[in-house]
């Protein structure tokens, strides 16, 4: 029932080829992935729920089996970049976010 | 139910004790009552590891029986009592100390003595022998006493005894007899190549010398008189010159015993008594005494079988042996001396690099019969298949011993083998036995070990074991991947060799080459340490910045609370007091929690992403630089304060540890590396449990390999020895980078080694004999490495854009309020999760107090 809100939170530079950062989105820590060869932008929660710490955006990612991926700097495990499920754990998921770009400019959905 | 029989064990020595472990796990167990007697004051203790009594092994370490093993199986031991007599027809046993005991069999293991020849004076004060413990103590308290000191026999146990002397500190000589070393195993040549390798090492060895009196010396204890009319002034004399099987009892109660000693046993080690039976170096088998253990250990089996109802044999043995004597590798295989007529012999010696070889064939040039190895002993385990299990020899038989220039396999592929090929010898395993247990499911090393017990001995196997398990896995049709994850079907090193061949210089050529998907954190960590390591590339330029976790990224360890550490250099731990005042304000200033690390280093704790490059640029401009401390690269050179403090030293070490750790500081790798160095043999540096050890001697540098500490420790390898410095560095440079080519992914230099073909032997052709003519070209990388290396940090902060990633957030300057610290020790430290939440909820309610 929650209404869906755009934020603009950065620009298309901020954003690091291959890699992660993480945003402030209205009180929410975000983290952004960016994939060029792709041209794909994922948003997930930057919190690791096995560490309890907020550090996914510091994490390595590519693909398992076709599906993207970041894995955690902490344990190493593995979260889908589309449906935030915990590859090792089905039962742990984290939040994902759908992400816009307009005139260069990052938005994400919360 | 019938009643126990009693069976008395005389003697429990190494083959005595081999047996009661045999026997209590065997069925037959359940029939007999057992009663040992033990003339030594300890139960059966290591005799062929004896020598480590003299680096500090004690009795305890040296016992062979475990803790509570009499008592657990109801044995009863006389301990220091020697069984005296044996009554046939009465079928008693009588001992030393007055037990008196009736028996229903009897096995005697009372192994042998060192023969002492009968020159007069051989009684004298510090003449002495070398085969039990007590022997040794002696020895240990005579050499205390002593300058020089002389060993009589020149076979394997005396050049043994020759190695303790000399490590004791004693001038050392060995005298001989015969006119060549090891006459039993040797022939001329390989004698005379041992003797000049033992002479370099400062041992004097006289050939052809019969002693004939040994009396008052002038400047030592003793004078020693030999036959041609000189003589030899020693002060301690150790016999070796063989040994006499202890037959002593069985020849007053009359058993059959060889004309030179022995007692004579049968196919199933029964004496010419049916209730008696013999084992070990006390029996006499085909007119043959047994001076080894693994025999004994076969007779030892037989006999268990045998009253368990079986009908095992003992059908001889083999009595090829392998070993290394004062550093020099020695091996001698089946009919050395090409006594069987008919007999082709080939030989192979190179002056230069010392290597002697000799080959022993049957006259159709078909089967080898024999091999005599001298300084390279590393085709051991080849030719002793050939010899065991008659397998036919390749068209040129010397090929097995010229050194193969090219890449062609002289090795005996697995398939070669027969089933009854015994692969371990310390635990009797065949090859029919491995390909159940690999047919059973055991597809690793690991697993075949814990299964067959194969290669858990001394580990000489575990190379051929490896390839008869690649080889059966192959043929079960299991692939046993090696692809390094699912994005590339290759390994570390086919892609190290394809960025070097094709020149690829980054991970999207690599993978769009060679791979498929986007790749994962295992081939992009991977690819970018060889990038890092072949380009030497700064790691943060954009195209690579993907490729690094998140510790090479911000050049920091990431810790549990997502906050980082930091670690400058502290080369060879040495540190100036300004520099140590420096690290402190640092720290005190931006609350870091501070601890010293095994490394000799400081590591300041909880410093938050956004706080790194301001606490760099402090100690950047204090003079310190990277440590690498987040890297899988060189860590740290520890050092003892040696030869410029320390009273014992013999040489800088802290000098050599900063110029070491200053060469190569930066240099990228499978996984971290470690050095250390000692300024003495006292070790203090603890070199030998590192990748790189070095230790000072007298005579130059002992070089180390290999070695780690952490989860599963591993001793390094002595490597080379002596060595002056700018020798010690070639070799460094030389083995860092032929395992930063070769080895896999996070394999650590131990790791690397124990899975090399050929092991330490193979490591030391390629870098010290330069056997694949590649020693330049990986000096040549090295040198490249060290010409462009960089301080990380120092780049990092010089340029702003670089410093844009040093934020929480990128779209605002606040930090991650989870960081949160409490107070230990009078330093912070992360809060658990529990008095997070407490924090929170005060702030909470401080908050809406004030509102
Ligand atoms: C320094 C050294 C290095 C060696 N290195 C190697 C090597 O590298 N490889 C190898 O294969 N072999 C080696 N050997 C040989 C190996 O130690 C022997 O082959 C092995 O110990 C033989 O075992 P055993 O039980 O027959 O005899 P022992 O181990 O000698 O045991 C016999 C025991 O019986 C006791 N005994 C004798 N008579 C009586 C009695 N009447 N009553 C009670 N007790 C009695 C003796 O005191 C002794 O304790 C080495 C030996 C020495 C000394
Ligand atoms: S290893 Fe030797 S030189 Fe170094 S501190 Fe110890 S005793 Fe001194
Ligand atoms: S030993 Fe274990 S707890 Fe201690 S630093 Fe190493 S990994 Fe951490």
């Amino acid at each position: 029932m929650s209404m869906s809100d755009w934020i603009d939170v950065c620009s298309v530079d901020d954003l690091q080829p291959d890699s992660g950062v993480c945003v402030w989105a209205d009180g929410r820590q975000i983290a952004l992935f960016y994939m060029p060869k792709e041209q794909a932008v994922y948003a997930v929660d930057n919190f690791d729920p096995f560490g309890k710490v907020n550090v996914l955006s510091r994490g390595m990612i590519g693909d398992i089996g076709g599906q993207p991926m970041v894995a955690s700097p902490l344990y190493k495990q593995h979260f889908n970049l589309e449906t935030g499920v915990c590859f090792e754990d089905e039962t742990v998921k984290i939040e994902t976010y759908g992400v816009r770009i307009e005139n260069r400019r990052v938005a994400v959905n919360v | 139910m019938s009643k126990k029989q009693t069976l008395v064990v005389i003697g429990n020595g190494m083959v005595g004790q081999n047996f009661l472990a045999g026997l209590v796990s065997s069925g037959a167990k359940e029939h007999f009552e057992i009663v040992v007697f033990c003339e030594e004051p300890r139960p059966a203790y290591d005799r062929v590891h004896l020598s480590a009594f003299f680096s500090g092994k004690s009795a305890q370490d040296l016992s062979m029986v475990e803790v509570g093993f009499f008592e657990l199986h109801g044995i009863t031991v006389h301990l220091g009592d020697r069984a005296k007599s044996i009554d046939r027809s009465a079928k008693t046993v009588l001992s030393e100390k007055g037990v008196h005991i009736a028996y229903d069999k009897i096995v005697l293991a009372t192994g042998s003595y060192p023969f002492v020849p009968p020159v007069p004076g051989h009684e004298r004060d510090r003449c002495l022998v070398y085969r039990t413990i007590e022997d040794l103590e002696a020895i240990q308290t005579a050499a205390e006493q002593s300058q020089v000191g002389v060993v009589v026999g020149g076979g394997l146990l005396g050049l043994e005894a020759a190695n303790a002397l000399k490590d004791l500190g004693l001038t050392t000589h060995v005298v001989e007899f015969a006119p060549r070393l090891m006459a039993v195993q040797l022939d001329d040549g390989g004698g005379a190549l041992l003797k000049r390798k033992i002479e370099a090492i400062g041992v004097t060895v006289h050939l052809n010398k019969n002693t004939t009196l040994i009396d008052d010396g002038e400047s030592c204890l003793h004078k020693m008189n030999f036959a041609g009319g000189d003589a030899l002034e020693t002060d301690l004399i150790l016999f070796s010159a063989g040994i006499r099987p202890r037959d002593d009892i069985a020849r007053a109660c009359e058993l059959e015993v060889g004309p030179r000693g022995g007692i004579v046993i049968d196919n199933q080690c029964r004496t010419s008594d049916p209730d008696i039976f013999a084992i070990g170096e006390c029996a006499l088998w085909n007119n043959r005494i047994f001076g080894l253990v693994a025999p004994g250990y076969a007779m030892a089996r037989t006999v268990v079988s045998v009253l368990e109802g079986g009908d095992n044999y003992f059908t001889g043995a083999d009595m090829s042996t392998k070993l290394k004597l004062m550093g020099v590798d020695v091996a001698s295989i089946g009919d050395a001396h090409a006594q069987t007529p008919g007999a082709l012999v080939y030989t192979y010696q190179n002056g230069d690099s010392e290597v002697y070889k000799r080959l022993v064939v049957s006259a159709d040039k078909k089967r080898l019969l024999g091999a005599v190895l001298v300084g390279d002993a590393s085709g051991y385990g080849t030719l002793l298949q050939y010899c065991l299990n008659g397998i036919e020899l390749p068209e040129n038989p010397d090929s097995l011993i010229l050194p193969h220039r090219s890449d062609e396999s002289v090795g005996l592929g697995p398939d070669a083998l027969p089933m009854s090929a015994q692969i371990c010898s310390c635990h009797d395993v065949n090859k029919a036995t491995l390909c159940s247990a690999i047919e059973a499911g055991c597809n690793t090393v690991s697993a075949l070990k814990s299964e067959t017990k194969a290669g858990t001995g001394c580990g000489g196997c575990v190379p051929l074991m490896k390839s008869v398990m690649e080889c059966e896995l192959a043929k079960l049709g299991i692939e046993v991947s090696t692809d390094i994850c699912e994005h590339f079907p290759h390994t570390r090193q086919e892609l190290y060799h394809l960025i070097m061949v094709e020149e690829i210089k980054t991970f999207d050529e690599l993978i769009e080459k060679h791979g498929r998907g986007r790749g994962c954190e295992v081939c992009k960590q991977a690819v970018g340490s060889i990038l890092a390591s072949y380009w030497n590339d700064y790691i943060l330029k954009k195209e690579h910045i993907g490729l690094q976790d998140t510790n090479d990224i911000f050049l920091a360890n990431m810790q549990k609370d997502g906050t980082y550490s930091v670690v400058p250099r502290v080369t060879g731990g040495e540190i100036q007091p300004e520099k140590l005042i420096v690290l402190g304000q640092v720290a005190k200033k931006y609350g870091l929690y501070t601890k010293i690390t095994g490394g000799q280093r400081v590591d300041l704790f909880g410093a938050r992403v956004e706080q790194l490059p301001s606490i760099w640029r402090e100690l950047i401009d204090a003079g310190f630089e990277s440590g690498h401390a987040y890297g899988k690269s060189l860590r740290t050179v520890k050092s003892c304060v040696g030869s410029t403090w320390c009273r014992f030293g013999v040489d800088d070490s802290v000098g050599l540890a900063i110029e070491l750790e200053n060469r190569y500081k930066g240099l990228r790798a499978p996984h971290k590396i470690k050095f250390a160095v000692s300024g003495c043999t006292r070790e203090c540096a603890e070199a030998q449990s590192k990748d790189i050890g070095v230790i000072a001697t007298e005579g130059g540098w002992n070089l180390y390999v290999c070695g780690n500490g952490g989860m599963k420790p591993r001793h390094g390898d002595l490597f080379a020895t002596q060595l002056d410095k700018e020798t010690l560095i070639k070799y460094i440079d030389r083995v860092l980078i032929f395992y930063v080519r070769t080895a896999d992914r996070m394999q650590r230099t131990s790791v690397w080694m124990e899975n090399m073909e050929g092991g330490l032997d193979y490591l030391r052709s390629v870098v010290i004999e330069d056997s694949l003519g590649i020693g330049e070209a990986l000096e040549k990388q090295m040198r490249h490495v060290i010409d462009t290396y960089q301080c990380e940090w120092k780049t990092t902060i010089e340029d702003e854009s670089k410093l844009k990633r040093f934020r929480h957030f990128v779209n605002s300057d606040r930090p991650d309020d989870n960081i949160v610290f409490v107070e230990e020790r009078g330093q912070v430290r992360p809060a658990d999760e529990r008095e997070r939440e407490e924090l929170k909820a005060r702030k909470h309610f401080k908050i809406l107090e004030e509102a």
